[in-house]
């Protein structure tokens, strides 16, 4: 078993780590509406699962992809990715938006007690799933293969496939980017402004609503990008998909320390390296209990996740 | 906006003591013939309206009763309620299929074991608060349901299969599709559980609960040990849900990891909220419309769950606190960092 894993390690890295950018663009749409917030967004797993479909739709209808087609290659591959990216990014962050408009916006106006947005978000995510259930008649829905997996660079035996290198690159340049915006943008600045006080914010002339759709689109873009990055991955989709992602993802914020985007960034990664060891070792079927019993373990120690909830310092 | 439940209460405070009597016993009464009901307009079109009298609503609102005491009293989040339901429920199939004892000889044991999970899950998951208390909590759902998945020693994906019904007492015979007995039956249940938390709510535990619920660390300050009824209000939540487990498996006679998923714990939660998170009535009433309103819309079909979460989401805006919301008087008051 061990010699085994050592062979293997490496392959099994490069697929953990491309696992762990996809937890890290969904947990960053978490991560974000809970520092402006303070609440979970429970529906943002379905706009996760919305941003796989729409690459499927790009692929398959846009292009004309079918099970049989010839992969592309070259220019042409990395032009149809960057509209499959834009098109996921693009639907995920306007149903973002959707769900803060339906299921937060009056409850927060109105200063409801912080459970109810909780629970009209379920109901949305409950809308949201069942709306592409009925209309994939909830079945599996494949992607045609857009692009060859094949192995780019042979790094000590383990195989680098080209899939997972897009995910990680296009990942993690997804976060610097997130990182910068937060940063130097206007918008971004009033972000951390309101994570950091909301009244001050309001006194200092922020517009709060406009921030909060501001908020979730961000986090819907990224979350989006995951989407397409999974439909990338995995090649195939279906309406229920966003329930597991999602809450594995959650973990991974609340990993980090939640509504703290670095803490999103090593959550996200670790958490997807520890499930593909953990499989590895323990089979697939443990995987979810080995990922909950180290949350405990974390938890247990630095109440807060590993980074703290400092969003403020953290962000700058 | 007028309010039910203040209207209610207005009724109740102003009658005498024969009067009270009168009103809880017609309201049992009232209950009690729900299961003649089927007939009318209340019917269920395809699932039969007797079991679904049964389960999902009977036993939902027990559950919601449980889980309103962790959530509603206390204001902890947990999002892994159905946790405690699978322990009662996989207690009553091992016991039931194992050994000789009866269903009622195994629903002390059940809640025991219910109780005795709350309390390994409560000591260290409550040291967290709000939200990753919630997580906690549903990562425990989670690996619940996962042990029993791959456990093969108690029945793995297939469940387990064969569980007895209760024992004939006074002459009345719990088959399979006696289902006005089983709901009467639960009916005492109910009623028993709402005895229980009406009398805990009004002792020193139960102001207690209400100090941490609208700021913990001022009831710390004025010296309520915190913690301690916090574990109480896990383990007495979790007792009600490992009896409501053991209730469902011996009126379904199968179970399988595939009943306990966290779809459970968060329509639960979704019950105690929609109902009126708080209050006992508010809360019933949210478990009974929740629990029918799937199978009374059955006729939308496949649209069904759609109109259902669109239900949720139309009613969360409308009504913030409920249907039945709580008394005025033990609304929390806004804390100073909630937003």
């Amino acid at each position: 078993m061990l010699a085994n894993f050592q062979d293997q390690f490496l392959s099994l890295t490069f697929g953990g780590l491309s696992l762990g950018f996809i937890y890290v663009l969904i947990a960053l749409g978490y991560t974000m509406v809970y520092g402006v917030l303070r609440m979970i967004n429970f529906a943002n797993s379905e706009v996760f699962m919305y941003g796989t479909f729409a690459t499927v739709v790009i692929i398959r209808d846009l292009f004309g992809f079918t099970q049989q087609s010839e992969p592309a290659t070259g220019f042409r591959l990395f032009y149809i990715l960057l509209i499959c990216l834009a098109g996921s990014m693009f639907l995920s962050g306007v149903l973002s938006i959707f769900l803060e408009l339906v299921a937060y916006r009056r409850l927060r106006n109105r200063g409801s007690n912080k459970l109810a947005p909780l629970i009209s978000a379920i109901g949305m995510s409950i809308v949201l799933a069942e709306f592409m259930r009925i209309l994939t008649d909830s079945r599996y829905v494949g992607s045609p293969r857009v692009m060859e997996k094949s192995s780019i660079a042979t790094i000590f035996g383990a195989n680098l496939r080209l899939d997972n290198v897009i995910v990680i690159v296009c990942g993690l340049v997804l976060y610097l980017v997130l990182q910068q915006f937060v940063k130097k943008t206007r918008l971004g600045k009033a972000i951390r402004a309101v994570s950091m006080n909301e009244d001050s914010a309001k006194l200092m002339g922020v517009n709060l609503n406009f921030v909060v759709s501001g908020t979730f689109l961000v986090g819907g873009l990224m979350t989006g990008a995951a989407g397409f990055f999974y439909t990338l991955k995995y090649e195939n989709t279906s309406f229920s998909i966003g329930f597991e992602l999602g809450i594995a993802a959650f973990t991974a914020a609340i990993l980090g320390g939640i509504g703290n985007i670095k803490g999103a960034f090593y959550g996200g990664i670790s958490l997807g390296l520890v499930e593909t060891y953990a499989s590895f070792f323990l089979g697939t079927q443990w995987k979810a209990v080995t990922v909950f019993l180290i949350l405990v373990v974390v938890l247990y120690f630095r109440p807060n996740g590993v980074f703290g909830e400092a969003i403020t310092q953290t962000r700058a | 906006m007028f309010n039910l439940r203040d209207f209610g209460a207005s009724i109740w405070e102003r009658s005498d003591r024969k009067m009270r009597v009168l009103i809880a016993l017609s309201a049992i009464a009232v209950a009690a013939m729900l299961p003649f009901l089927g007939g009318t307009f209340l019917n269920t079109p395809v699932a039969d309206y007797g079991s679904v009298l049964v389960f999902p609503v009977a036993i939902f609102a027990i559950m919601a009763l449980g889980l309103n005491i962790v959530i509603g009293k206390s204001g902890l989040l947990d999002l892994g309620y159905v946790a405690f339901f699978a322990i009662g429920a996989y207690t009553m199939g091992l016991l039931g299929t194992k050994t000789s004892l009866n269903t009622w000889e195994i629903l002390p044991i059940g809640i025991a074991m219910a109780m005795f999970a709350g309390l390994i899950l409560g000591v260290p998951a409550l040291r967290l608060r709000g939200d990753y208390l919630a997580i906690i909590t549903l990562g425990f759902g989670e690996i619940v349901r996962i042990t029993a998945l791959n456990l093969n020693a108690i029945g793995g994906a297939n469940g387990i299969i064969g569980i007895p019904t209760p024992p004939t007492i006074f002459g009345l015979e719990y088959t399979f599709d006696n289902h006005r007995l089983y709901f009467w039956t639960f009916l005492i249940i109910i009623l028993l559980t709402i005895w229980m938390i009406r009398r805990l709510s009004v002792r020193r535990g139960g102001r207690a609960w209400e100090s941490i619920r609208q700021d913990e660390d001022a009831a710390e300050l004025m010296g309520v040990p915190t913690f301690k009824y916090k574990i109480w209000a896990f383990v007495l939540g979790a007792s009600v849900g490992g009896a409501a487990g053991v209730l469902y498996a011996s009126k379904t006679l199968f179970i399988s990891p595939d009943n306990f998923t966290l779809q459970v714990s968060i329509l639960i939660l979704a019950c105690v909220i929609f109902g009126g998170m708080g209050n006992i009535w508010g809360v019933i009433l949210g478990a009974v419309i929740l629990g029918y309103l799937p199978d009374r819309i059955r006729f939308l079909s496949d649209a069904r769950l759609l109109v259902f979460g669109i239900v949720l989401v139309l009613m969360m805006n409308l009504r913030p606190d409920g249907i039945l919301p709580r008394k005025k008087r033990e609304k929390a008051l806004p804390a100073k960092d909630s937003k």
